[in-house]
């Protein structure tokens, strides 16, 4: 079955502890496997110098193009600060019913003893943007994974776990989804 | 709020915030398009109804102030808000003087373009709900709703419209059904009291101390339970319309207390002395023979001449089956609006029920086999099975002796051209009657529009 790839991209050296955190946590909502990719490759050109932060739909271009064979989703995990140029910063953001998704630690930020809390944020808006991956769009239960992040209130209140409705809906896609990634489902599952 | 219904044009030259912009609110669920230029922005406006228009302010050529003029021009619903990141007070005023909805600085707070959308929608939901709202509100009661081909009818809406002008009394006959009430409600809205209230009284519902202190009030102490002063309808409709249903129904007792008020426009509350002066025009309205009433002494004579000021006359359905396909369209609109269903038409063998089926209880009765019609409709027309009259017509038939030869042959007729789908050749052949003739009887039975359907 193809897998859910979980990519470090950050500036900084990988927390492996934190990404493993996030690795079985999207595994489990998401009931597929999940796994690591320790790709060295970066995104070029996505740095934006007058606003001192990275596009985030530019690293999603990117990712389109480097999606590692046999991924069925691939999710990137930074710690550089995102946009899209309309807004202040993004927390994360992905291609509705695409393939690929970025999630940045930047704006997590819990205080120097707030690294548990930091990693059930980061879970909670991976879980969320993967969600986008499958179709899924904004839902109004304020705990469900897939409610709208405007501010850290809002991703506190959520857990990393979907809504009847919203699981309902990511089952239907999967159902939808499924006979197109099986065929390449673990084409070089070890390609770096 | 309905977000699948929200659509928005982002109008922008930039592509990275078409793109970025489009994707983080499809994430919200709504609709999003986007164009790259004025011009562009202006014929998807002109092709296309949107609820919201981000619209950035710096464009070669057709900027975004000439954007939000045009547009507001095309769709003045919509709420066009302008994005700039060169924000100055000059072009803030002109944009919101334009009409903008909200001018932004860019970039902006995700919080905030959050909660704005939010607003706009909730706002135009509001509006559209008030819309809805009013039109329910307003159902029947102009005479523009009033349909009729029929030329009694249509001297009847005459007669109501110049009566509505005076605040002389008017007396409403007809069988129950026939719309006396919806009659009563438009001449109120078509008076110079229109401002005022409107208020019904069903005289046949309430027992005569009931009925007493409902239309005159009562003091307090005035009898068992009355612990407070308590005003009537006569008093509450002060410089309005009060509509007495049922009038024939009332007792001795109440026909002279209503007699007094009609001649001296005043009365007293039950248990008070104090007389209260009141501008009231009186709409009564009854389904019995008043004069006949009188001849037989159960109604004051002196109190029918006061009411039958102006004697209107509503002729029952049956008498007027020409309207019906018009009125079938009429309540077909102001159902859809109230239940929210979309059922635009009757069918062929629907219609021709509709024309036959004696509608005792007049037009009332055609409502409410409509709304269960449009409740229970499957698809966009009304099926003859979904009327309910199909299961009554079979008892009618069953019932043979108590029919008319003429209503046999009616009912035979229209059925005969239902089934040739309005073909009058093969209806006649299978009638085994020439077209001439066919062509007679339908005149006679006003089976046109069937046929018309």
């Amino acid at each position: 079955m193809a897998a859910i790839y979980v990519w470090w991209i950050g500036a900084d050296a990988p927390d492996h502890a934190l990404l493993d955190g996030v690795r079985a946590a999207v595994s489990r909502s998401y009931e597929l496997p999940a796994r690591l990719w320790h790709g060295e490759e970066r995104p070029a050109d996505t740095w934006d110098p007058r606003r001192g932060q990275h596009s985030s739909t530019q690293i999603l271009h990117w990712l389109a193009g480097h999606r590692p064979a046999g991924a069925r989703k691939v999710l990137a995990v930074t710690d550089v600060d995102l946009f899209i140029p309309v807004l202040t910063f993004v927390y994360g953001e992905a291609q509705l019913g695409g393939h690929a998704a970025v999630v940045s630690t930047a704006r997590l930020w819990a205080g120097p003893d707030g690294r548990r809390l930091v990693r059930t944020r980061l879970v909670t808006e991976s879980v969320h943007e993967l969600g986008h991956t499958f179709g899924l769009v904004h839902c109004r239960t304020p705990r469900c994974a897939m409610a709208r992040s405007i501010n850290l209130a809002t991703v506190d209140e959520k857990r990393p776990t979907f809504c009847a409705e919203c699981r309902l809906h990511y089952l239907e896609r999967l159902a939808r989804e499924g006979d197109d990634h099986e065929q390449g489902a673990d084409a070089d599952p070890d390609r770096r | 709020m309905n977000r699948e219904r929200t659509r928005i044009l982002i109008v922008d030259d930039e592509e990275i915030v078409r793109e970025s912009l489009s994707g983080w609110l499809e994430k919200d669920g709504y609709t999003v398009s986007s164009a790259q230029d004025g011009p562009s922005a202006i014929a998807r406006v002109n092709a296309e109804r949107w609820s919201i228009l981000l619209v950035d302010m710096k464009m070669p050529g057709m900027d975004g102030l000439q954007v939000l003029e045009q547009a507001k021009k095309i769709q003045p619903d919509a709420a066009v808000v302008i994005m700039t990141a060169y924000a100055t007070v000059d072009t803030a005023v002109a944009a919101m003087k334009l009409g903008a909805y909200d001018y932004l600085v860019k970039p902006f707070d995700p919080e905030e373009m959050s909660l704005m959308i939010t607003k706009i929608v909730g706002q135009q939901a509001l509006v559209r709900e008030n819309v809805l709202l009013r039109k329910v509100l307003k159902r029947d009661y102009r005479f523009r709703d009033l349909v009729s081909k029929n030329p009694k009818m249509r001297a009847v809406f005459e007669l109501a419209r110049t009566a509505a002008r005076s605040s002389s009394t008017i007396l409403v006959l007809g069988e129950s059904g026939t719309g006396k009430e919806v009659l009563a409600r438009a001449i109120h809205v078509e008076s110079p009291r229109s401002q005022g209230p409107f208020l019904a009284v069903s005289c046949a519902a309430l027992t005569e101390s009931l009925l007493e202190s409902e239309l005159f009030g009562h003091e307090r102490g005035a009898f068992t339970g009355a612990v407070a002063r308590q005003r009537g309808k006569f008093e509450a409709a002060h410089r309005g319309t009060i509509f007495l249903d049922e009038i024939g129904d009332i007792t001795p007792k109440l026909q002279l207390a209503l007699l007094r008020v009609l001649e001296e426009r005043r009365f007293t509350r039950v248990g008070g002395v104090e007389p209260v002066e009141v501008d009231v025009r009186v709409i009564a309205a009854t389904n019995r023979d008043l004069g006949k009433a009188v001849e037989q002494g159960h109604f004051r004579e002196d109190l029918y001449y006061r009411l039958n000021v102006i004697p209107i006359q509503l002729p029952p359905l049956r008498d007027r089956r020409e309207d019906i396909p018009l009125l079938v369209d009429h309540l077909l609109e102001q159902l859809c609006v109230e239940t929210g269903r979309k059922v635009e038409s009757v069918s062929h063998d629907a219609m021709a029920l509709l024309m036959e089926h004696p509608w005792p209880g007049n037009v009332r009765e055609l409502r409410n086999v409509l709304e269960r019609a449009v409740v229970v409709a499957s698809g966009s027309s009304i099926q003859a099975p979904d009327l309910g009259l199909l299961e009554a017509a079979r008892g009618e038939a069953a019932a043979g002796d108590m029919t008319t030869l003429e209503q046999v042959e009616r009912r035979h007729i229209a059925h005969v051209l239902a089934k040739s789908g309005g073909n009058i050749t093969q209806a006649a052949r299978v009638l085994d009657i020439d077209r001439v003739t066919l062509y007679n009887k339908i005149k006679k039975y006003h089976l046109r529009e069937v046929e018309s359907a």
